[in-house]
């Protein structure tokens, strides 16, 4: 008896790959050799990794292999890393962790363009009374402001501080002065604490300088071509975390739970590829995306690229707004046009909603309603560019003649 | 067969809707529109109602789509509700959501994305008139039927709308969803304004937040005090309840709500009793014909209708009841309906609509 119809699925399945996927922000095909990986460890492999048997020896050595080749392509210590599961829990555990001193209330300062898993995180910990949550303001050009992040770093000179930044932008793609926000921080706040959301960051960028600027430095494994629900948290020496979950003492001691031995071995494949290809994956989406966003700024009135000064973002985003259509209908016609894409994040309704990251940037939400996003990936091609190109001034035409 | 999107609420009505309409062989997607973003704890607007009409979707192999509407609700629904009751008026949410959401807002859109109608699972039926348009009848379930929400609805609109589960009875909406094991079947009615949370305090506090609350003296027809509120803005006509007033006795009812002034007026049942009501921002959906003959009035959700006469005095409408009724709260909702000119023996239709003056 099974429950699942592989054949269906896959028959399914199949028109899909017909699709030009442009929404590797959100998640991005799995690398073959990941998909390998994982399946030969839940074949070979079944073991319980905290076990005495040579069952479990045998996937205790593939979680601490797999845990050496994450740790040297994130650049931190074998001991800094705790397998956890995915971007969420990782920065809700370096949010919720960070160890504060008795009778006094921790601070925690968020950029204006963080992900929910780091401002919702903050919020709750200022409403349930646990920390004081502040804000840092980004420019016109979607980066942190240095000049009042400074000013508020100072104000809190003598606090227990708790600074999270990204170090790209999911919706926009810039990247983040994570390296000046640190030395900053240094000075005016010793006793601070820095977390990276790096989940954008690893198709784009070398981790290791990232790490070496952060005392918690969050991925995920599913932005890189691993699987969903494994990701990852640095925790430079010295620091402690209280857990999150309590139990078996895994992961010392910071995140019990049997390990995903597959998925993280399945993680480590995916970083290896990531790290040999990063270069040239780089340089050959660049040149995409560059042709997207000028045929598009260039074919349609009124589509303006939000980020003008590609040199500030991955080479992966495309990002603009479009006068006069509001993105929820764009999307489902560059659907039915084969083409799959966003609007920025959705909530878990699915519904749209007006990007608080823009809203924050200073972009008027009438601009906002129309955003689009076409994030593109190790596996994009010339052809996605062309179906987008061909699409979309016709749908814009059209959304805005009805009626 | 058409392309047809239909408003997929998660609940058992929309559900049915549309599967009948794949049964009839229509090309169908679903959509839920997501209306509200504060707290709530019924309705239209969770993720949890969301999740429910999605895996509906799934489940009859159709495409499911999100539409968020939230700042058109602000504006549309919610800003008019709170401003009706800072001004002592009672608000129609219900009526102003369809009116500017369920199908203006969302017939856009479809026409936008190329469906040629769209459908909902209201209990009401479009009956086709002899010239070629269209009026709402009333649903086939007497104790479902949702005419009097769905009222306003313009030819433009119901030339491209259809309401599947009209002909059917509750009873066999909900056995049709059982027969199919669709996850809604069990679902229970929601009956509040949609947008506040009952566990949240309800409507003083939502109101609360938004809107000074003010205290008010109650009097009786003599303008002898005989109570107080701290909240003029909650007190409706017809209310019982609340205004602080002494056991025994006759029952008091309100009978004029005055904001301006803080003046609460109670009196007894006979005192609610008026022989007319006078309409405004009247709607006449099957067109300008003289409101002639035999006519039935509807003054609330699920109240119950009377013979009428209607009556027009510039742009409103003069609605004389055929004996004295109970008083309508100002900015309420008024619907009249006629016969079937074409069936006599088939539903009634729709033919005027209005909000109650002062």
């Amino acid at each position: 008896m099974h429950y699942l119809d592989h054949a269906a699925l896959l028959d399914r399945c199949r028109t899909l790959f017909t699709m030009h996927y442009l929404d590797h922000a959100a998640t991005t095909p799995m690398h073959p050799q990941a998909v390998d990986a994982m399946v030969t460890v839940l074949r070979g492999s079944y073991g319980n990794p905290s076990g005495v048997h040579d069952v479990s020896a045998e996937a205790r050595t593939a979680l601490e292999n797999a845990r050496d080749v994450v740790a040297a392509f994130l650049g931190c210590r074998a001991r800094e890393l705790v397998f956890t599961g995915g971007g969420t829990e990782s920065l809700n555990l370096a949010l919720r962790g960070a160890k504060g001193v008795a009778g006094e209330l921790p601070v925690v300062l968020t950029s204006a363009i963080e992900h929910d898993a780091v401002t919702e995180t903050a919020r709750w910990l200022a409403a349930t009374g646990q920390a004081i949550h502040e804000v840092l303001p980004v420019t016109t050009g979607g980066v942190v402001d240095l000049d009042r992040a400074g000013e508020i770093f100072s104000r809190y000179c003598a606090a227990a501080v708790t600074v999270a930044v990204m170090a790209v932008n999911n919706e926009i793609g810039t990247v983040q002065p994570v390296g000046e926000l640190a030395s900053m921080l240094r000075v005016r706040a010793p006793r601070s604490a820095l977390v990276v959301d790096a989940v954008q960051a690893p198709v784009w960028l070398d981790m290791r300088p990232l790490c070496a600027l952060a005392e918690f430095v969050a991925v995920s494994a599913h932005k890189f071509g691993g699987p969903k629900g494994v990701g990852a948290l640095t925790v430079r020496e010295g620091v402690s975390v209280t857990p999150l979950l309590h139990g078996g003492g895994q992961e010392r001691e910071r995140r019990s739970g049997t390990q995903n031995v597959a998925g993280i071995v399945s993680m480590a494949e995916a970083a290896v590829i990531t790290d040999a290809a990063r270069h040239e994956v780089g340089r050959r989406v660049a040149a995409l995306r560059d042709r997207l966003v000028d045929g598009l700024v260039g074919s349609i009135d009124g589509c303006v690229e939000t980020i003008p000064d590609r040199s500030t973002k991955v080479a992966g985003n495309a990002h603009v707004t479009i006068d006069g259509v509001e993105s929820e209908a764009v999307l489902l016609l560059l659907n039915d046009a084969g083409v799959a894409a966003s609007a920025g994040s959705a909530c878990a309704s699915g519904a749209l909603h007006v990007s608080p990251v823009l809203l924050a940037m200073g972009v008027v939400p009438s601009r906002a309603a129309g955003a689009l996003r076409l994030t593109l990936g190790t596996t994009s091609t010339d052809d996605d560019v062309d179906a987008v190109l061909n699409a979309l001034p016709d749908i814009v035409r059209r959304l805005r003649g009805t009626r | 067969m058409s392309r047809i999107l239909v408003a997929l609420s998660g609940g058992v009505d929309s559900t049915v809707a549309a599967a009948l309409l794949q049964e009839q062989g229509h090309d169908i997607a679903g959509v839920t529109l997501k209306l509200w973003g504060g707290d709530s704890d019924s309705g239209c607007c969770s993720v949890a109602d969301v999740d429910d009409a999605r895996r509906v979707a799934q489940q009859l192999g159709i495409r499911h789509h999100v539409f968020n509407f939230g700042e058109d609700f602000d504006r549309d629904v919610v800003d008019p509700y709170v401003r009706a009751h800072s001004i002592g008026e009672t608000p129609n949410p219900c009526v102003e959501c369809n009116r500017f959401l369920k199908f203006d807002r969302l017939l856009h859109r479809a026409t936008q994305l190329g469906f040629d109608a769209i459908a909902t699972g209201h209990h009401v039926r479009r009956v086709s008139l002899a010239d070629g348009s269209y009026a709402i009848g009333r649903g086939h379930d007497p104790a479902k039927d949702q005419s009097y929400v769905v009222h306003m609805l313009g030819q433009s609109v119901l030339a491209r709308t259809l309401f599947p589960v009209g002909e059917l009875t509750k009873t066999e909406v909900r056995a049709k969803a059982a027969a199919m094991s669709l996850r809604t079947a069990d679902k229970a009615e929601s009956m509040d304004v949609c947008f506040i949370a009952q566990t949240g305090g309800g409507r003083r506090v939502f109101l609360g937040d938004r809107i000074p609350l003010r205290p008010a003296r109650v009097v009786d027809e003599t303008g002898a005090q005989v109570g107080a509120t701290d909240a003029v803005e909650l007190v409706t006509v017809g209310q019982r309840r609340g205004l602080g007033l002494p056991g025994g006795g006759e029952k008091k009812y309100v009978v004029d709500v005055d904001v301006e002034a803080g003046v609460v007026t109670v009196g007894g049942a006979d005192a609610l009793l008026r022989p007319s009501v006078v309409l405004h921002s009247v709607t006449l959906p099957v067109g300008h014909g003289p409101l002639s003959g035999v006519l039935r009035v509807q003054m609330s959700a699920h109240g119950r209708p009377v013979a009428c006469a209607a009556a027009p005095d510039g742009d409103d409408l003069v609605v004389t009841f055929a004996s004295p009724q109970t008083r309508v709260a100002p900015g309420q909702s008024v619907v009249l309906y006629a016969a079937n000119p074409l069936d006599a023996d088939g539903p009634e239709i729709v033919v005027a609509g209005g909000l109650a003056r002062r």
